[in-house]
């Protein structure tokens, strides 16, 4: 039986309760009758027999690419770069992707003779990965191998030393990424794409800038001309880091770039019912449900924190292509929509969503205020194609505890930046030019992004500016059962029922306002008609 | 005439000192060593003194630590008893050079007032808070007025002050304003006390807090100034007189980090419990134990915290002192300052201020003497129940009769 495509439900008298995420937790919630419910695609078959299907990809690479075996000789320098720690969420069961495709690529590399290989984590301005993490992504094989010998290395956007300018997009951007892999042979970029933003020029034109660089897309103007960053062909985003890839190329950086996606199977057994649709949840999916929610009222924060963050996605292969970038990236667009892609007739007023645990930038770790406005306004406000969920002056209500904290190590900047900036002003505009500079020179910040595992001290800046799109199409914006000191500080209305959020929502779009609830994760595109 | 009394009654005080310790400041006036009495006028004690009949008196946090049993021990010598409280006053004055006219009074009660021929060195130079003979000559001990049992004080229908104390106030000052003086005054002084320096805390935002944040934009041109406030109120009037930033008391480490781009130390990297280096200067507008610590943990090595806020005792850990050769000292009351312009009385420049940056607004509510334990609540609790500066006013309490100068009589 072939997997059901997305489905749009209408709630009427029978509609069970819908399921709303809700930080390391979930809620049942009564939407009104005739709001809607977007439920993703049920997930792809998984590919067979995935080994193979990597080896296939790296011998018959799309575009003008030839093999890899053949861009292989000895003697060469040869870098890996991989997609860091942000993907995919939930991180995935062993093996990961990137292990399978890096141990494929070095048995190829190995067989041609080459013995000056080192691995980078692209990390961009990302915190730094931790072993455990690396040795996650890589398997033990692979990080032995490399670790030990000071050949796995993590991207790092402030070493002077290690930094190439490659030269100026003819919009004047700076091109400048990581020395080793600009000036070794061969440049193999293995990613994940687990939303349509991922891959592409972005790899290493973003996962291995630095903020010279970075800073040319990841501002105000270009985020609020991407409508939306989902969707490549109508996003800056990737305008710009398009002309920087084709510039790296020009600048006769040879990439061979490697390219998965993931089927929407997204949560392991015993929390299976996280993705089935209400009406059709087994009894199965119902003791699930209420074993799971029974132990967490009585679990602290914490406790639940690292207990879903313990949760390894099933996460199954369904493509991998490899070659020329632009090539490789429009199958995988192909294959992401194919499975992502839900149409949807028309926009709503109220869009509602739960929002879970995890995002790209919290793994391991808590999502704090501002990560929680970045998954709200900046992704999952964005998983449209053609025109956002959302009409514009609607409203957007999020379901999330939203507390005021902050994971010290992570997060250093984004304490000050939510103690100091929101505190003053939630203003884009002033927001960059007042005070970006200072946050991204600040050498502490530096430091801790150099040598501990800290964000870059700019990132909280990028968290806000995802958010720019949204900031400038909702009419507001209402969290449920959230924190309120700190909803407020993000500069949203605090609710403590959906009911509540719906009664703030009114004084916007009235009172028969149409509803529309994104049933999200599994991830999701609308396509919006 | 009616009076607040405080007698030094041991009993009374210890239980007032247990009272505020399980209630909070302000929760030991009821049972307290403080006493509304109807009392004799003071005695003029000599050449050069006048009446006063106050208008408006301040309550002071060094008021409140008093009533509390908070303050230190080490002012025993320097008070008498039975005192009436009171010295931020602005008062209608009778007799002498300053007769019919509205003063403020300058309540330190140095060599001058005392009747000491020849002053000390520090009054002979103009820096009267520094006179060391607090304790001696033609009046009891007290430091100043409000803490000495022949002047009277500012929280009763009359008292004594030596025309060398008093200050005409200009026409156009509303009473308000001039009872700002004082409070602004000793702000002035620690403002004027510290040289230039890129960056500067101020560790809170009470009258002498924002007072002092005031003095500093004026006379001072801190390169950064971060004030650390707790209230809404508090933060709003912080921006207002002149902080470049506002922090939470629990924000100051991080805010005073971001504003010298220093390291920080913690046992979590990331996370902040002192500075590796830090700001120039911490004015301690608060000078508890936790205060004092905070100021430590944010000041660089070679920096210098000057305690603005009346302290008691204390334990505080002085190892980052001694490792970092950090400057420890009092700001205490007024006396004179070395300005480009000369040296002027710290008064005078008081005044100035106190007009220029319209510290009047900074009077939040008045009582009169009858309501004298709301009173003392509300200033206890100013900074929660969004109020600076608590006064009382007895323009409309009975005043005295009306005395004939010996002059007048002749
Ligand atoms: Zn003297």
């Amino acid at each position: 039986m072939s997997p059901r495509p997305g489905f749009v439900l209408e709630v009427d008298r029978s509609t069970p309760s819908t399921l709303f995420w809700h930080g390391e937790g979930y809620r049942l919630e009564k939407l009104p009758i005739g709001s809607r419910v977007i439920y993703a695609p049920e997930p792809f078959h998984a590919l067979r027999d995935p080994d193979a299907a990597v080896r296939q990809a790296l011998d018959h690479p799309l575009g003008d690419s030839q093999p890899l075996r053949s861009l292989l000789r000895p003697g060469m320098r040869l870098t890996i770069a991989f997609d860091d720690v942000s993907l995919p969420l939930p991180p995935m069961r062993s093996p990961d992707v990137r292990q399978r495709v890096i141990e494929a690529v070095l048995e190829v590399a190995a067989a041609a003779g080459v013995d000056d290989v080192v691995l980078i984590a692209a990390l961009a301005l990302h915190r730094r990965m931790t072993d455990d993490e690396l040795r996650h992504a890589l398997g033990s094989r692979v990080f032995d191998a490399f670790a030990p010998n000071g050949l796995l290395w993590q991207h790092d956007a402030e070493d002077p030393s290690n930094l190439l300018h490659l030269g100026q997009t003819e919009e004047g951007e700076d091109v400048e990424i990581n020395k080793r892999a600009a000036e070794s042979d061969l440049l193999v970029y293995v990613n994940i794409n687990l939303v349509a933003m991922d891959g592409g020029h972005k790899s290493v034109a973003t996962g291995l800038a630095s903020y010279k660089s970075l800073r040319h897309h990841h501002n105000v103007r270009t985020m609020r001309a991407s409508k939306s960053f989902m969707d490549r062909h109508h996003s800056q985003l990737h305008t710009s880091n398009w002309r920087m890839g084709r510039l790296i190329a020009a600048a006769g950086v040879k990439v061979f770039q490697i390219e998965t996606t993931l089927n929407t199977d997204t949560f392991p057994a015993e929390f299976r019912f996280l993705q089935r649709r209400e009406w059709e949840w087994s009894l199965r999916d119902r003791a699930g449900f209420l074993a799971t929610s029974k132990a967490l009222e009585r679990t602290p924060a914490e406790i639940a924190r690292r207990l879903f963050h313990s949760i390894k996605s099933p996460h199954d292969l369904t493509s991998v292509q490899a070659g020329e970038v632009e090539a490789v990236h429009d199958r995988t667009l192909q294959m992401v929509h194919a499975q992502q892609l839900v149409p949807v007739e028309g926009q709503t007023d109220v869009l509602t969503m739960g929002l879970p645990y995890i995002c790209p930038y919290n793994v391991n770790s808590i999502m704090n205020p501002i990560l929680v406005a970045c998954l709200g306004l900046g992704y999952f406000f964005n998983l449209y194609r053609n025109k956002p969920l959302v009409r514009e002056g609607g409203v957007l209500i999020l379901s999330h505890p939203t507390p005021w904290a902050f994971n010290p190590v992570h997060h250093p900047s984004y304490i000050d930046f939510f103690e100091q900036v929101l505190a003053e002003t939630t203003d884009l505009v002033e927001i960059e030019s007042k005070y970006e500079h200072a946050f991204a020179t600040d050498p502490w910040y530096r430091h801790l992004y150099r040598t501990s595992y800290a964000y870059h001290g700019v990132h909280p800046f990028y968290m806000w500016y995802w958010c720019a799109h949204a900031l400038e199409h909702l009419g507001r914006v209402v969290v449920v059962g959230g924190d309120r000191a700190a909803v407020r500080r993000l500069g949203f209305f605090p609710a403590s029922t959906l009911a509540d959020a719906l009664e703030i929502a009114s004084d916007v779009v009235g009172r028969d306002p149409s509803i529309t609830h994104l049933h999200a994760p599994p991830l999701l595109i609308a396509d919006v008609s | 005439m009616k009076a607040l009394v405080f007698e030094h009654n041991l009993a009374r005080f210890a239980a007032s000192r247990l009272a505020s310790a399980v209630a909070g400041s302000g929760h030991g006036v009821g049972i307290g060593p403080l006493e509304l009495l109807e009392i004799d006028p003071p005695e003029l004690p000599g050449q050069g003194w006048v009446r006063l009949e106050p208008r408006l008196a301040g309550i002071c946090g060094s008021d409140l630590a008093t009533l509390d049993g908070r303050s230190s021990r080490y002012f025993e010598h320097l008070v008498s008893f039975p005192f009436i409280p009171g010295h931020e006053i602005v008062a209608d004055a009778t007799g002498g050079r300053f007769d019919g006219a509205r003063v403020v009074v300058e309540p330190v009660l140095g060599c001058e007032a005392r009747g000491i021929v020849p002053p000390c060195n520090a009054c002979a130079g103009g820096h009267k808070g520094s006179c060391d003979r607090i304790a001696f000559g033609e009046l009891a001990p007290g430091l100043q007025t409000g803490y000495c049992s022949d002047t009277g004080g500012g929280w009763s229908a009359g008292l004594v002050a030596h025309e060398s104390q008093l200050w005409e106030v200009p026409a156009g000052l509303a009473d308000e304003e001039a009872v700002m003086v004082e409070p602004t005054a000793c702000a002035v002084h620690a403002a004027c006390s510290i040289g230039s320096s890129s960056s500067v805390v101020v560790l809170g935002a009470g009258t002498l807090g924002l007072c002092t944040i005031a003095a500093l934009r004026a006379f001072s041109l801190p390169g950064r100034l971060l004030a650390i406030a707790k209230h809404p109120q508090q933060r709003r009037l912080a921006a207002e007189l002149g902080a470049d930033e506002v922090a939470a008391p629990d924000e100051v480490t991080r805010a005073a980090r971001r504003i010298t781009g220093t390291f920080g130390l913690g046992h979590v990297e990331g996370r902040i419990e002192r500075l590796a280096g830090g700001v120039d200067v911490v004015l301690d507008c608060v000078g508890s134990a936790q205060s004092i610590e905070e100021s430590l943990a944010i000041v660089r090595p070679g920096g210098e915290i000057v305690l603005v806020g009346m302290p008691g005792s204390v334990r505080v850990d002085l190892a980052p002192l001694w490792q970092r050769e950090v400057c420890l000292r009092g700001a205490y009351a007024y006396g004179s300052e070395r300005r480009p312009e000369g040296t002027r009385p710290t008064f005078e420049l008081a005044f100035e201020l106190v007009e220029a940056a319209r510290l009047g607004r900074l009077v939040s509510a008045s009582y009169p003497l009858e309501r004298y334990e709301e009173a003392i609540g509300h200033a206890a609790a100013a900074g929660h129940r969004g109020a600076v500066k608590i006064v009382f006013d007895l323009r409309r309490q009975s005043r005295l009769p009306r005395m004939t100068s010996p002059k007048e009589a002749e």
